[in-house]
């Protein structure tokens, strides 16, 4: 064994993680709105807002990561008419994919909060848009964030499926190094690490939140 | 066979014709099927590893012994961290690295990419599986176990007897929901080089270049599958559940 690989290729295993929490954390902005959304049109009562919601998610969700990585990266260049970089391929696929869970930790969110917070405020005549907006979202985004978290966990870790596509993010690129340079125990411990070291970090972030919550409450 | 040609242009604005008849044609749909029994195979013996483990994992982690508890959250923690594919590319290229180089040549021709995953995904989905059973051991209620204790029954005999099977009946949804994962999360053998349904789809698409007609495809019967396995938990749930047993065997300590 000869650790001394990892120190020879730090920059470019850097700049791979630097890739994977670009991705990570694009993702996670950006699939926060879409979830919000298709949350709220589940909860809706409209048929129309309800049952796209509904297929959107359940399809999502039935459907491994890859195969929604894959779906991206044949179909947007047919449906833009022109060739996207992986990077952007897999960063939508991420986006579409993180929605459909992100819609149900937050619709879960939004069903905590007691009933009497809806009638309250549509008894004083707020519509249905300013109850989510000023009195449901808040009190469900304070409830789901160890949720949140937990899913920005599973997110970080799912980003090593770009991968597949080929993005250089952590993965790759230690996949890159270690072809050049026949080391594969060394590479893939090392950046198993490196994983690990992020998720546990915020697996304990996401504890404590969860006791803080609770003691407010 | 299907020999319709379905032109979206006109109907999404795509310059894509569809031909969905290659689905049907030799040698593809053999591949696929060969696909799904492989996806199946190997789901199958990850999910029996994975049980084992969580059963084990689960359980120690409730225990009233310090140490046993301490390996069961190490486990989780060390396991459920890392990406599952960082699990398959050390159980396919850096474990292998260790081993004597006769072993090695006799994994290489005895299909080390199939053991490789079944191990990769069996040890990550093993550290799932334990969060479930610990959260169904911890549901059954204190005052069960302080009974099964007064009646004579050691920890062990307690645990087999009587808060074992209480758990099973609770942990059914979640089991169900991990297990789904499971099963999706097998795709990922794809990348060493194991021909499942992901790996299969990829291939017609290569063969064919009709990418979308085998994605839709791959889709679907990934979706397929997941009914399939959620409707056969549904039923041992229904078959395990016996009324009034799991009301009293949830009520809550007052």
């Amino acid at each position: 064994m000869d650790w001394q690989v990892i120190p020879d290729n730090l920059g470019f295993l850097l700049k791979g993680l630097a890739v994977t929490l670009q991705l990570a954390l694009m993702a996670m902005v950006l699939s926060f709105p879409l979830g919000t959304l298709a949350a709220m049109a589940r909860l809706a009562r409209r048929p129309w807002l309800h049952w796209p919601a509904v297929l959107y998610i359940e399809l999502v969700r039935g459907v491994p990561l890859i195969m929604v990585i894959f779906w991206f990266y044949f179909f947007l260049p047919i449906a833009t008419g022109r060739s996207l970089d992986n990077f952007t391929s897999a960063l939508v696929a991420f986006i579409i994919f993180e929605g459909a869970y992100m819609a149900e930790i937050i619709r879960a969110g939004i069903q905590s909060v007691p009933r009497g917070q809806v009638d309250a405020s549509l008894s004083t005549s707020l519509t249905t848009l300013q109850m989510m907006r000023y009195v449901i979202l808040p009190q469900a985004f304070r409830n789901m964030l160890p949720s949140l978290v937990t899913q920005f966990i599973i997110l970080f870790k799912d980003t090593s499926l770009a991968y597949i596509i080929g993005v250089i993010e952590l993965t790759r690129a230690a996949s890159i190094v270690s072809q050049r340079e026949i080391r594969p125990f060394e590479l893939y411990v090392f950046i198993a690490v490196v994983y690990w070291v992020f998720t546990f970090a915020l697996s304990r972030l996401s504890r404590l939140l969860e006791i803080r919550l609770s003691h407010r409450a | 066979m299907l020999l319709v040609s379905v032109n979206a242009a006109g109907f999404l604005g795509l310059s894509y014709e569809f031909r969905w008849e290659i689905l049907f044609q030799h040698p593809y749909l053999g591949w696929l099927v060969e696909g799904i029994l492989t996806t199946l195979k190997l789901s199958a013996l990850a999910w029996l590893q994975a049980l084992i483990i969580g059963v084990l994992v689960g359980a120690a982690r409730t225990l009233p012994w310090r140490f046993l508890r301490a390996i069961g959250a190490s486990y989780v923690e060390l396991f459920r961290n890392i990406p599952l594919l960082v699990h398959l590319f050390f159980w396919y290229f850096a474990a292998p690295e260790v081993l004597p180089h006769a072993f090695q040549d006799w994994l290489v021709a005895h299909g080390i990419e199939f053991w490789s995953a079944v191990l990769g995904l069996g040890f990550y989905s093993g550290a799932r599986f334990g969060e479930v059973f610990r959260a169904g051991i911890q549901a059954v209620p204190h005052s069960l176990i302080e009974a099964s204790a007064s009646t004579g029954l050691s920890t062990v005999q307690s645990y087999r007897f009587v808060v074992l099977p209480c758990a099973v009946r609770l942990l059914i949804p979640p089991l169900t929901g991990e297990t789904l994962n499971l099963l999706k999360n097998s795709s990922l053998a794809l990348t060493i080089g194991v021909a499942e349904l992901t790996f299969m789809t990829r291939q017609v698409e290569s063969y064919t270049a009709r990418g979308l007609e085998a994605i839709t495809a791959g889709t679907l019967i990934y979706l397929a599958l997941c009914l399939v396995i959620a409707a056969l938990m549904g039923r041992v749930e229904r078959r395990l559940a016996i009324p009034g047993l799991i009301a009293r065997g949830i009520t809550p300590e007052s």
